[in-house]
């Protein structure tokens, strides 16, 4: 009895520790895939098209993958400018589509017409502020958005218009490589430099844009 | 004779629990999102890694009489799960309309190794090994 007992004990410390192992490697393996994939091809992270905030000489790229959709893009929204607020001049932040929700497309070509106005991060703003309203997971109304884009300041004729623009689709579809070529499977997913984020949270992020602003 | 039992059913519960760690493996860490068919496998295997745990100490023969319909009923959704992944069933008669398709490849190890075919391989092993056991404890009454 006393042997079995010891088995099934060894038996687990043997699967946690496999598994710890496991997660060790495949971090490690992501690390050095996507370091690789930031050296060789830079504008697989920061393309030509994405819309960019900060100073435009900045060295530090801080890539959002995310979604108008996503509550957990909303909440960390204020948590990004306050990090790029600790960095004055040393901080871009580059805006990435991850278009998970079943609005998510028709709200990012909203955006996108609002950038030809110069109005992309009013209406990023507004979009997110309002976001439980037309963004409801149980009861999604993105008809309401257009009540509330007049207050980023935008013409909302315009942007009926210019959503149509059949080069928007064509960016969508490229993001929708790029997701899967650098394994963006949530949003909002992080990258700064080309570096992932080890685990999800604000500190997290915050300590490598740090890092990573303290090593240039 | 008591030993061979017992040796069969820490069988199962190691197969359950590599297939609960390895199943948390590729959703936490690897963050591939579990479908809906994935979902209930789980539901069926997850609570075997439990109950046999507590046949085997001490052991309980009737571990096998609450554990075989779980194992039965996610052998027969991984079956399903299989002929709709590699295009026996068609893909329209999948019940998986919002989120991943149940017929998204994830991984494919030396061409034949994909999530389904393991959580099927799985399931039927414990099915095999339960099997085994009920036979021994039959010939012993």
């Amino acid at each position: 009895m006393k042997d079995k007992l010891s088995l099934i004990i060894g038996s687990v410390a043997l699967l946690l520790a496999f598994f710890l192992i496991g997660v060790k490697l495949y971090q490690k393996q992501e690390a050095e895939r996507l370091g690789f994939v930031a050296k060789a091809d830079f504008s697989k992270f920061v393309p030509e098209y994405a819309p960019k905030l900060g100073a435009k000489d900045a060295p530090v790229y801080l890539v959002e993958f995310l979604d108008p959709e996503c509550e957990s893009c909303r909440e960390f929204y204020p948590y990004v400018k306050m990090i790029m607020d600790e960095h004055p001049g040393k901080v871009q932040l580059v805006i990435r589509y991850a278009p998970f929700h079943g609005n998510s497309r028709m709200i990012i070509k909203i955006l996108e017409a609002a950038r030809k106005q110069n109005r992309y991060w009013e209406t990023l703003e507004v979009l997110f502020r309002y976001q439980p309203y037309w963004g409801s997971h149980h009861d999604p109304r993105p008809d309401l958005v257009w009540k509330y884009l007049p207050e980023a300041g935008v013409d909302t004729a315009k942007i009926q218009e210019d959503m149509k623009d059949p080069a928007i689709e064509k960016m969508i579809e490229q993001e929708m490589r790029d997701l899967q070529d650098l394994g963006v499977r949530g949003t909002p997913t992080f990258f700064v430099n080309g570096r992932p984020l080890e685990s999800f949270g604000v500190e997290q992020l915050r300590t490598l844009v740090k890092q990573t602003v303290e090593q240039l | 004779m008591n030993d061979k039992k017992w040796f069969l059913i820490f069988g199962c519960w190691l197969l359950a629990s590599i297939a609960t760690a390895g199943s948390l493996f590729f959703s936490e860490i690897m963050k591939f999102p579990p479908c809906i068919l994935c979902w209930y496998q789980r539901i069926l295997m997850y609570p075997l890694v439990i109950i046999f745990l507590i046949g085997l100490i001490p052991f309980d023969k009737s571990v096998i009489k609450f554990s075989f319909p779980l194992a039965l009923v996610g052998w027969f959704i991984a079956v399903y799960h299989n002929l709709l992944y590699y295009k026996i069933l068609p893909e329209s008669a999948a019940p998986c309309v919002m989120g991943i398709s149940c017929t998204s490849v994830q991984i494919e190890w030396f061409g034949f190794i994909t999530i389904p075919f393991m959580s099927l391989t799985a399931f039927t092993l414990i099915l095999i090994l339960l099997t085994f056991s009920y036979r021994i404890m039959k010939r012993e009454r």
